[in-house]
């Protein structure tokens, strides 16, 4: 296989300037995190620990198998809203191994607010389980919660997308085999004892967990009773006399492994379809990615130098390498996996989207994942582009994106603007996966694009008034909505409201595309059937 | 030399081995060299033993006791009879020394590769042996073997004697029965306790008192008579060194004695063996003293356990010079072709608890491991991994014999290969045999019978020498192991899920291991790093990884590289470096009875058979009060009541055969 000649320069200014900009990116993104780790802080801590209970990453650590990566979603949920006070939205949800499967699994922060549902709890948690569905992966959910976040009702409870749909889809994935464990380890108080509930099996902690559809309070209020939590729904109860949980535990440590012992049981073995081969590292350094992105989104820079450090070997085979130029496409492995790469290396014309669509065509019918690498602009605009059908060969690009049925992983590795972001496979196109690099930005169209628009559309409004403005009037004019776009665009914003699935390092692209082209075997094939291609 | 013509050969071509474990094996070794059948016997504990693998045919004998398998002589002579056996060699200990089944084999036509029922019963006797040799001028201790055995008599017997002085029941043996009394005060009350002991074990409380040597040494002369007169001696063996009056290690030759002392000493064991009209292979014990006098103790008629050694120093086959003379060949050489080459050691490895009082201990061996063998290191064994030592029969796992030029390199062979013998699962002499053979004493061949009790200090190691690279290494393979039980079994072969990298994504990750050594916790924490892991131990770090081959983990650990043998049963992993094994529990999965949090009656605290239940149903009994004896290797343990309570059913009866952690017992009030 042709092997990607890096033609970067390591003891460049160019070069050393760049990772030293991404590397304060990345260590901007990890000391955020750790303290997003944090949840709800020492003193709530402490609190939960006091109880005998362990912290939710404790949960994970001791549910996955030893050493098992966990591929941590939506880490930055929730950032920078609510005051940052609901740090990961309250719930901590990703992929690990457990018993030797891949399972989606969902924990609920007590130290966050009691772990209540606030919005972005909620699409946080539906995430999970659309990855869920999507993969095939068995859910395990380690429930601590007090339920909706009452506060925030409106935005929580009615909707489609909203609190019902966790239950909905708890019924609707085990209907299709996909193993739903409850693990109560705290409340789970009115719409959340529908968790364990619907569960195909649930565990509860002695004397932690409880499971009722209307608190002491609450029964106190309606009918009078007076009643203990523990009497109206703890472990005794519902192991013993209710049936609502099928495995008692003495406490967080045994829950776990109760949980384990349950996802050992599931008899489920990947189906694997795809020529496997033994991985290979890339021939160079992952951390020289820092050094390849420009500080300057507006430079170009070569995307196979991007490529050649994320797949086996560097081991790449282009196709129609000699046209279509701005987008790259081509064979490749990562980790052992086949993938289809296409990349962004320009803007689209309408070679390149027809070129795109050709190869979209080829990996579905052979079965091949695709990888977008995303780092566009949009589509290349003017007379002779508009004349010449870059619309409809634009569509051809998106309709193949939309119907491709093989598992489709969108990493934005720089600017993903306008109906280029469709074409390259964004969050509406259903990628498996999508995430984002710390340097990337995600919006309609450019910030500097956008005011130009704006200012343009009010200057010609001006001038039929006969009124006129000053640079500075314009410059003025255009300052907050590039602040906007900027503050919009970046993948904090993005990444607290669910556009993607995370936040990644760029050197960890490769372990990132790997665990998710492994997960995604869990599932069925599907055959791709394509709409109506406009000619 | 015999006459060609006189010889009377008559062929053994088929050979009952009426005994199990290492020595089986090994008589089984050597009668198949020389193209003999060998026919093994089993009891229902030994059905997988490998024995009985190695034999050409295998017969069930009976249930486990050896009285109902291994010392039943009817059934015996019964499977040598069906199986066309045309001689039956005992080995050591079962029937090895029982003349009446010596006889019984005669009556029955078969050879037994032994002596002759007449020899055995002149031997079985300490004091008829006494008698005996006194008359054939045998030097014997000073002491009194008579028959008149009233207090009286053996009152003033013990002043003519002298003291200190030993009691021993006459019809006893390994240390049972036998009381060293210094002086005339005790000798009543010792006499008395010790005739009662006699009664028990041996139904005969006869005893016979002998002057106690100071420092007296244990040396043995191995004999050889064949049935036309030629006799030799194959030298001595040195069994000085031994715990509970059992020998834990031997060589050959004795250092430091004189030819001319071993020549005497070897002319007075064939005396002693022509007293009785002996033939075959015998051993002549006799105590040494530090003068160079030397004393008869008794002739064991059998080949001994020791016997490697002497194999080792004479390059002969002893059990294929058995099998000849049985076979009614003349000794292949005599005296004069007999040559001492080098020097040999034997050790015992034993499942026991050097730690306490050498108590032997029961379980199963989950691994096993032993050096390669060569000319210079022998292993005799009759375990493989996976077995149980039980109740039933010794616990002896292996006897490890080297040999080498001189006593000094065979001494570090000794060392050398005791550092590779690896038993898993069960508790072993190994890292005390070590110390022994490093001590200076031991290594200046300063030895006499009390060596271990005067030494005591310096072989007993109370340090569980636990350090922090022992930690590491266990918390490795802890993680190690524990990953690859848990891998995906699919096609996925290169998932990064197989990855024990412990990967965050913007996360540094860590990886609590909960170790527990001797019921202490060692909590270690290993931080995830790029390249393997940095361990937090008690507030030290070290960088460290390490990869698992087999049984080994190949470890560096700041820098420091080694290789550990280790091996991992469940939740149990246990480390072996120089002689010292570390058993640890890795508390992985808590295994957590809900309906039986603690045992509220009492269980059996090992596997064994019952022999007194001391308490009715419905007796009220007061904490501590002795409830039931169980006997279990050999030794009997008193199990006491927990706590003040009523008995409500006593599970057992006398006879009956426990497992560890059966109920033995239910109280009232608990269920």
């Amino acid at each position: 296989m042709p092997v990607i000649r890096t033609n970067l320069n390591v003891r460049s200014e160019a070069f050393l300037k760049n990772s030293e900009n991404m590397q304060s990116l990345v260590d901007d993104v990890r000391d955020k995190m750790q303290r997003i780790a944090q949840g709800g802080g020492k003193e709530k801590q402490e609190k939960h620990l006091s109880r005998g209970k362990l912290l939710p990453r404790e949960r994970i650590r001791v549910l996955l198998d030893v050493g098992s990566p966990f591929l941590e979603l939506s880490q930055f949920a929730a950032y920078g809203m609510y005051n940052n006070e609901v740090p990961s939205a309250g719930i901590i949800t990703g992929i690990g191994r457990v018993s030797g499967q891949e399972c989606v699994i969902v924990v609920n922060d007590a130290t966050v607010k009691g772990g209540t549902y606030y919005p972005e709890t909620v699409k946080k948690h539906l995430r999970a389980q659309e990855i869920a569905l999507q993969n095939h992966l068995p859910c395990i959910y380690l429930v601590d919660s007090g339920g909706a976040n009452l506060p925030q009702q409106a935005e929580v409870f009615p909707d489609k997308e909203h609190f019902g749909r966790i239950f909905y889809n708890q019924a609707t994935l085990s209907s299709m085999g996909i193993t739903q464990i409850a693990v109560v380890m705290g409340s789970c108080t009115a719409g959340g004892a529908y968790v364990p509930a619907m569960a195909d099996e649930s565990i509860i902690v002695r004397e932690q967990g409880t499971i009722f559809l209307g608190g002491p309070p609450l029964v106190k209020a309606a009918t009078g009773e007076v009643v203990s939590a523990e009497e109206l729904g703890g472990a005794d109860v519902h192991c013993k006399t209710s049936g609502v949980t099928d495995y008692y535990a003495v406490d967080d440590n045994h829950a776990l492994s109760l949980a384990r012992n349950i996802t050992g049981h599931i008899n489920k073995q990947k189906q694997v379809k795809w020529k496997i081969k033994k991985p290979i590292d890339p021939l160079y350094p992952a951390n020289e990615l820092y050094g390849v992105i420009p500080t300057d989104a507006k430079k170009q820079f070569d995307i196979r130098e991007v490529i050649a450090r994320i797949i086996d070997g560097s081991e790449f085979d282009e196709f129609k390498s000699l046209y279509g130029t701005t987008l790259v496409c081509g064979f490749a492995r990562i980790m052992g996996y086949p993938v289809g790469i296409i990349a962004n290396n320009g803007i689209l014309f309408s070679e390149s989207a027809l070129k795109g669509t050709h190869f979209i065509q080829l990996c579905c019918q052979r079965n091949i994942p695709l990888v977008f690498l995303q780092n566009i602009t949009g589509f290349m605009i003017g007379k002779k582009y508009e004349n010449t059908g870059i619309a409809k060969n634009g569509a051809k690009m998106v309709t193949a994106v939309a119907c491709a049925k093989v598992p489709k992983f969108t990493i934005i590795i720089g600017g993903s603007f306008g109906a280029g972001n469709y074409g390259m496979c964004g969050r509406a196109f259903n990628p498996r996966f999508l995430w984002m690099w710390p340097n990337a930005r995600i919006s309609v169209m450019g910030g500097e694009q956008a005011a130009n628009v704006l200012a343009q559309v009010k200057k010609d409004n001006m001038a039929r008034k006969g009124q006129s403005w000053t640079a500075e009037e314009e410059r003025n004019f255009k300052a907050p909505v590039e602040t906007l776009y900027e503050e919009q665009g970046h993948p904090y914003y993005a990444s607290a409201r669910l556009w993607d699935d995370g936040i990644i390092d760029p050197a960890d692209s490769r372990q990132v595309l790997a665990s998710a082209l492994s997960v995604s075997l869990n599932a069925p094939d599907e055959k791709t059937d394509f709409g109506i291609f406009r000619m | 030399m015999v006459d060609a013509k006189n010889i009377q050969y008559k062929q053994i071509t088929r050979i009952l081995i009426a005994n199990r474990g290492e020595i089986a094996c090994r008589i089984i070794r050597s009668a198949q060299k020389m193209g003999i059948q060998c026919i093994a016997i089993y009891s229902d504990a030994d059905q997988e033993a490998l024995h009985v693998k190695l034999a050409d045919e295998a017969w069930r004998a009976g249930a486990s006791p050896a009285k109902d398998s291994y010392l039943d002589t009817e059934k015996i002579i019964d499977i040598a009879k069906r199986s066309h056996s045309d001689a039956i060699h005992p080995g050591y200990g079962f029937l090895s020394e029982n003349s009446e089944f010596a006889a019984l084999c005669k009556i029955n036509n078969i050879r037994f590769i032994g002596p002759s029922e007449y020899s055995i019963k002149s031997m079985g006797s300490k004091s008829k042996a006494k008698a005996i040799m006194s008359q054939a001028s045998v030097p014997l201790v000073p002491g009194y073997h008579g028959s008149d055995q009233t207090e009286e008599k053996l009152v003033e017997e013990a002043g003519n004697t002298g003291f200190p002085l030993l009691i021993k029941a006459s019809s006893g043996g390994g240390g049972k029965g036998m009381r060293i009394v210094e002086n005339i005060n005790q000798f009543v009350s010792a006499l008395s306790s010790c005739k009662r002991e006699a009664l028990n074990a041996f139904n005969n409380d006869d005893v016979l008192l002998e002057k106690y040597l100071v420092q007296p040494r244990h040396i043995e002369i191995q004999i050889f008579i064949d049935h036309y007169g030629n006799a030799v001696h194959l030298f001595e063996r040195d069994c000085s060194v031994q715990r509970r009056h059992q020998k834990v290690i031997e060589e050959a030759p004795a250092p430091g004695i004189p030819d001319e002392i071993r020549n005497k000493m070897g002319l007075a064991a064939i005396e002693a063996a022509r007293a009785i009209d002996y033939h075959g292979a015998g051993t002549v014990e006799f105590l040494y003293d530090h003068s160079g006098s030397f004393y008869f103790m008794e002739m064991n008629t059998r080949l001994q356990v020791e016997h490697p050694v002497t194999e080792m120093i004479t390059g002969i086959d002893l059990v294929e010079w058995q099998i000849m003379v049985a076979s009614g060949l003349p000794l292949p050489c005599l005296q004069d072709d007999l040559t001492i080459s080098g020097h040999a050691f034997e050790a015992r490895i034993y499942a026991e608890n050097p730690a306490n009082d050498f108590l032997p201990v029961s379980g199963k061996i989950n691994y096993l491991s032993f050096p390669v063998t060569s000319q210079h290191v022998r292993i005799d064994s009759g375990i493989t991994s996976g077995d149980s030592i039980g109740v039933f029969y010794d616990p002896m796992i292996a006897k490890l014999i080297v040999h080498d030029e001189n006593r000094h390199a065979a001494l570090s062979r000794l060392r050398g290969a005791l550092t590779q013998i690896h038993v898993g699962g069960i508790t072993t002499n190994i890292e005390f045999l070590h110390q022994l053979a490093s001590n200076e004493s031991f290594i200046n061949a300063c030895v006499d019978t009390h060596f271990i009790q005067n030494h005591e200090e310096e072989l007993f190691s109370h340090d569980t020498n636990l350090t922090d690279e022992i930690l590491v290494a266990a918390g490795l393979i802890s993680i190690l192991t524990d990953s690859i039980n848990d891998n995906d079994t699919s096609q996925d072969l290169f998932s990064p899920w197989n990855d024990i990298s412990g990967w965050r994504l913007n996360e540094d990750n860590y990886h609590t291991i909960k170790l527990s050594h001797n019921n202490v916790d060692y909590p270690i924490v290993a931080h995830f790093r790029a390249i393997g892991f940095l361990f937090e131990i008690d507030g030290k770090e070290y960088q460290a990884k390490g990869e698992i081959n087999g049984n080994k983990i190949h470890i560096e650990i700041e820098g420091h590289q080694s290789v550990i043998n280790f091996y991992q049963h469940n939740d149990e992993v246990e480390l072996f470096r120089n002689a010292s094994s570390w058993k640890f529990k890795t508390n992985k999965d808590p295994l957590i009875l809900l309906n039986n949090q603690e045992p509220k009656n009492l269980t059996a605290p090992m596997p064994g058979t019952i022999v007194d239940v001391l308490v009715n149903t419905g007796e009220q009994v007061t904490e501590g009060q002795a409830l039931i004896v169980m006997e279990a290797m050999k030794m009997e343990h008193t199990i006491t009541a927990h706590k003040n309570t009523i008995v409500l059913e006593v599970l057992y009866d006398i006879g009956d055969l426990v497992e560890e952690g059966q109920e033995l017992i239910t109280f009232e009030g608990e269920e």
